[in-house]
């Protein structure tokens, strides 16, 4: 029987970017994994804990915990959202023992999407052609808090007629951060800027990532400055052929 | 209550503790000394020195030595200090150089006139290219600093891997000395544009002879 | 946010030239230290790294025992250690000292913790003349500023700007080579040092065990503040310990490979009490001044006592991309860049500047590079739920979450925002400023696009297959 995964395709995915998770869904298949999409799902609660609202942050959390405790494994298009539940649920919960290890339990399970390709099903080459020069945005807490590095440059190396020009800095802030984005916007415009340069560099025409929130950032300063370079989430091509 | 007995008080309030309550030992001390043949420290002594932008040369004999000072000396002033090793090369011999000053004053006006500070060095570390300078009747610490050139002489069998061997034979060097120095290449800036200049307070010259 | 604090990011921002020097500086610094502390440079950094926040953390969660064994073994040696509660207590000790010594002139060696209390100005306030030696210090103490960095405080500094500087505070024209500024600057301190009655330096590390006094540095400044004049002052926070002189040989191979790139400073000075019998030169009088001025508070929340790891190596400050963009004098006290995120609201008080706490994408660059791993990010996020909210954002998240809880209402309301952020009501949006506030979505297109907002969402999408 096929193994089963069910997706968490963040609340900014089902909202503004669908056909991330339709890819993320049909890599899935095409690997031969039963996906589910559990239809109660909304937030990870990530938005109110990094604004510092930590009451209702451990709602939207405790939500998700019902939503996906019965779940084997959960797939996520994003490094942030899958870290906010691998490594702060358990400190959200630090005074509530049982959600706590509720949460602990459940984080072991919850897998972004690329590190869940590599790391549990094993698989670097997922038999996608894209044709095109990309460059790689490392999205901070996938790089940082969780550690990913390789998975996505080793999936990247698969793909047939894609060439990667890494970008230089390598390992710099988009400035998305959240409500960071808005509370302090020019900031915020000015490094998506930085970055938009960096790419601009490399002469990339496409730019890939596994944070949908860092690709909205970039896309909005890319496309403010006219510039028509794309930008698309790992899975997306991944799904091309 | 003395401010004293204040801040301790609210350090303990502040870390749930309470007077002469007992402290569990630090961490272990982290030191791993290296076993590095001489020939290897010597060959890594001069060439982090000249990294630096240093001058580091190697002398067979204190003899050799003395003449390698007298070529940095030129028809510079110096002052040496009363290391007993730097008499023993002959280096407080050679013409232009003041030594066995004790009087501070005396000391500090010779320093503040001299071309070139002589001194001998405590240890020296071969994997930063620094001189360890422990303060005393024989190392002033005005003699290595003032001048805006600094000699120092010493022999091959003081050089030490690094830091960790340093700590190994000086665990607690306040028992030895008020002042510890560790010189590590000539005095630097770059606190303009981050463009280097050298000898800014310090010497901006350091040449270190190695002897043996 | 205060007014202050946007108009200072936005100037900063608006400045070219300033940009440049800010970015190239903190640029180098961060490639200088990735050098020295690459795997096969230094195999064992993440072991030193691990080994300092072990010590920093068992020293501050004792810090009273190292604290007295401090002062006994100061004590010892001849020395005498005053402690000090805030920056009135440190201004009256100097100046009575310097009262009953007579003196007139100090040499000050860089210290951020006297920085912090505006030691300077109260000392001139009373008459007494306090200058700073660093080369960066003077320059900032002719044109009367703060430290910029907490490395390297002129950082933005050009050497036409000195030149400007050099010309309306010492009359010195027309000097815009740097060797020849840092050799006036030179000359006129040579002659400070030399008639100085009291050095005064800040410390980098007190060693507990020995008593001793630490010092860092590469110009020689603080050296010879700590050895010419016949009184040495050294005025540190009481965080500044360690527990022996052994465990040197970790901080010392962090430290400056952090902040400068350097295996070493030019100047490592351990120094523990005044001249002893038979040494020639050095000070006869050798104080410790242990400043609290507000770390005892620090101390109570164990998740924050972290912040009083730091060793201000300053390679937070060049890894932050914020820093990299608003520089130090945006921030809202001395200490600026990531560690100053967190340490101001601290010390200061959240009121001092709301802001500040989310002035930060939580990108993790700063506790990535922090040589005694404090968790920067964790502590903001801490100082962000502490923070006073505002009742308009209070309401949104109250919503925001009740909607996360119920499905089927989340649903709808994405569909009604869809419609707002759709192109037509982007456009109605951007045309009609201030009309509405919209404040998030305004803010995020006086910046950028916003995609689309897609036919479907996914759940749609979903259902239909
Ligand atoms: S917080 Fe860490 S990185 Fe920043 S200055 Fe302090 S020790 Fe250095």
């Amino acid at each position: 029987m096929a193994r089963r995964v069910s997706l968490f395709v963040t609340c900014i995915v089902d909202q503004l970017f669908p056909q991330i998770g339709m890819a993320m869904a049909e890599v899935l298949e095409r690997l031969g994994f039963a996906v589910a999409f559990p239809q109660a799902q909304t937030c990870c609660g990530q938005p109110a804990f990094n604004s510092g609202y930590r009451q209702e942050a451990r709602q939207v959390a405790r939500h998700f915990l019902e939503v996906f405790e019965n779940c084997e494994s959960i797939v996520v298009p994003s490094g942030s959202c899958t870290s906010m539940v691998v490594h702060h649920y358990a400190e959200l919960f630090a005074d509530e023992p049982r959600t706590r290890s509720r949460a602990v339990s459940l984080a072991a399970r919850v897998h972004e999407f690329s590190s869940f390709l590599t790391e549990v099903a094993g698989v670097e080459d997922v038999g996608a052609r894209f044709e095109d020069v990309v460059t790689f945005h490392d999205g901070c807490h996938a790089l940082r808090e969780l550690g990913i590095r390789s998975a996505p440059r080793r999936l990247l190396a698969n793909v047939r007629g894609l060439e990667l020009r890494e970008l230089e800095p390598r390992e710099e802030c988009c400035g998305f951060g959240g409500t960071f984005s808005v509370k302090f916007g020019e900031l915020s415009g000015a490094m998506a800027r930085g970055k938009a340069e960096a790419i601009i560099q490399t002469g990339a025409k496409t730019v890939v990532s596994l944070d949908p929130s860092c690709l909205m950032q970039i896309q909005g300063a890319l496309s403010r400055a006219g510039l028509s370079i794309r930008t698309l989430h790992l899975a997306e091509v991944l799904a091309s052929r | 209550m003395t401010s004293r007995e204040t801040i301790l008080q609210r350090v303990r309030a502040g870390l749930g503790r309470s007077a002469g309550q007992t402290v569990p030992d630090p961490p272990a001390v982290r030191i791993q000394v290296a076993e590095v043949d001489k020939e290897t420290k010597i060959a890594s002594l001069l060439a982090r020195v000249e990294a630096l932008a240093g001058r580091a040369v190697r002398a067979a004999t204190p003899a050799e030595a003395c003449e390698i000072v007298r070529e940095v000396l030129g028809k510079r002033s110096a002052v040496a200090s009363n290391a007993p090793y730097l008499e023993e090369c002959g280096v407080t011999g050679l013409p232009g150089v003041r030594c066995g000053i004790t009087d501070r004053e005396e000391l500090r006006k010779a320093c503040a006139a001299a071309d070139v500070g002589i001194t001998s060095a405590d240890y020296a570390l071969a994997d930063t290219g620094t001189l360890v300078m422990l303060s005393s009747p024989h190392e002033a610490r005005l003699i290595s600093l003032l001048p805006p050139t600094h000699v120092a002489v010493i022999p091959a069998s003081r050089i030490l891997s690094g830091l960790d061997e340093l700590f190994t034979i000086l665990p607690e060097p306040a028992a030895v000395t008020s002042s510890m120095v560790l010189i590590t290449g000539p005095s630097r800036t770059a606190d303009i544009e981050q463009i280097l200049v050298r000898g800014v307070h310090g010497p901006g010259e350091i040449t270190i002879v190695v002897v043996g | 946010m205060s007014l202050e604090f946007d108009s200072k990011i936005h100037k900063t921002l608006a400045d070219a030239r300033l940009q440049q020097a800010i970015y190239t500086a903190t640029g180098r610094f961060k490639d200088a230290r990735l050098k020295v502390v690459a795997q096969d440079v230094l195999p064992e950094y993440q072991e030193l790294r691990a080994q300092a926040n072990a010590l920093k953390k068992h020293t501050i969660d004792h810090l009273d025992h190292y604290l007295e064994q401090f002062q006994s073994q100061v004590e010892a040696h001849g020395g005498k250690v005053v402690f000090c509660q805030d920056a009135a207590a440190v201004a009256d000790f100097v100046l009575t000292l310097a009262k009953e010594r007579g003196a007139r002139l100090i040499v000050k060696s860089k210290s951020m913790t006297t920085e912090e209390i505006d030691l300077n100005e109260r000392l001139e306030h009373h008459g007494l003349e306090a200058v700073e030696t660093d080369f960066g210090e003077y320059i900032l103490q002719l044109a009367r500023e703060r430290p910029y960095h907490i490395v390297a405080p002129a950082l933005h500094k050009t050497r036409y700007d000195v030149a400007e500087i050099f010309e309306q505070r010492l009359h010195i024209a027309n000097e815009t080579v740097i060797e020849k500024q840092a050799a006036i600057a030179r000359a006129a301190l040579r002659e400070k040092f030399l008639a100085a009655d009291i050095g005064i330096s800040g410390a980098n590390f007190l060693v507990a065990d020995s008593g001793a006094v630490v010092i860092v540095e590469n110009e020689g400044n603080a050296r010879l503040a700590t050895s010419a004049p016949r009184t040495h002052i050294a005025i540190a926070g009481i965080e500044k310990l360690i527990p022996r002189a052994q465990d040197l040989a970790t901080f010392l191979k962090l430290l400056a490979r952090s902040a400068t790139g350097q295996p070493l400073s030019v100047y490592t000075s351990f120094l523990s009490g005044p001249r002893r019998e038979g040494e020639i030169d050095g000070p006869d009088e050798f104080y410790v001044v242990l400043l609290d001025n507000g770390r005892t508070r620090l101390l109570e929340n164990p998740a924050r006592r972290q912040s009083l790891y730091c060793i201000r190596c300053g390679a937070c400050l060049n890894a932050c991309p914020v820093y990299r963009k608003i520089g130090g004098h945006s921030f809202p006290w001395v200490y600026s860049g990531p560690i100053g995120a967190i340490l101001t609201p601290q010390f200061m008080g959240a009121a001092h500047e709301p802001g500040l706490p989310f002035a930060s994408s939580l990108c993790g660059a700063c506790a990535e590079v922090c040589p005694v791993k404090i968790d920067i990010p964790k502590v903001l996020l801490e100082l962000r739920a502490d923070a006073p909210h505002n009742r308009w954002e209070s309401l949104a998240f109250r919503v925001f979450a009740w909607l996360m809880r119920h499905p089927r209402a989340y649903e709808l309301a994405g569909r009604v925002a869809a419609s707002l952020v759709s192109s037509e009501g982007v456009r109605w949006i951007r045309s009609a400023p201030g009309l509405l506030n919209f404040g998030p979505i305004r803010a995020w297109l006086a910046e950028r696009d916003l995609p689309p907002p897609p036919a479907h969402t996914f759940r749609e999408l979903w259902r239909r297959r």
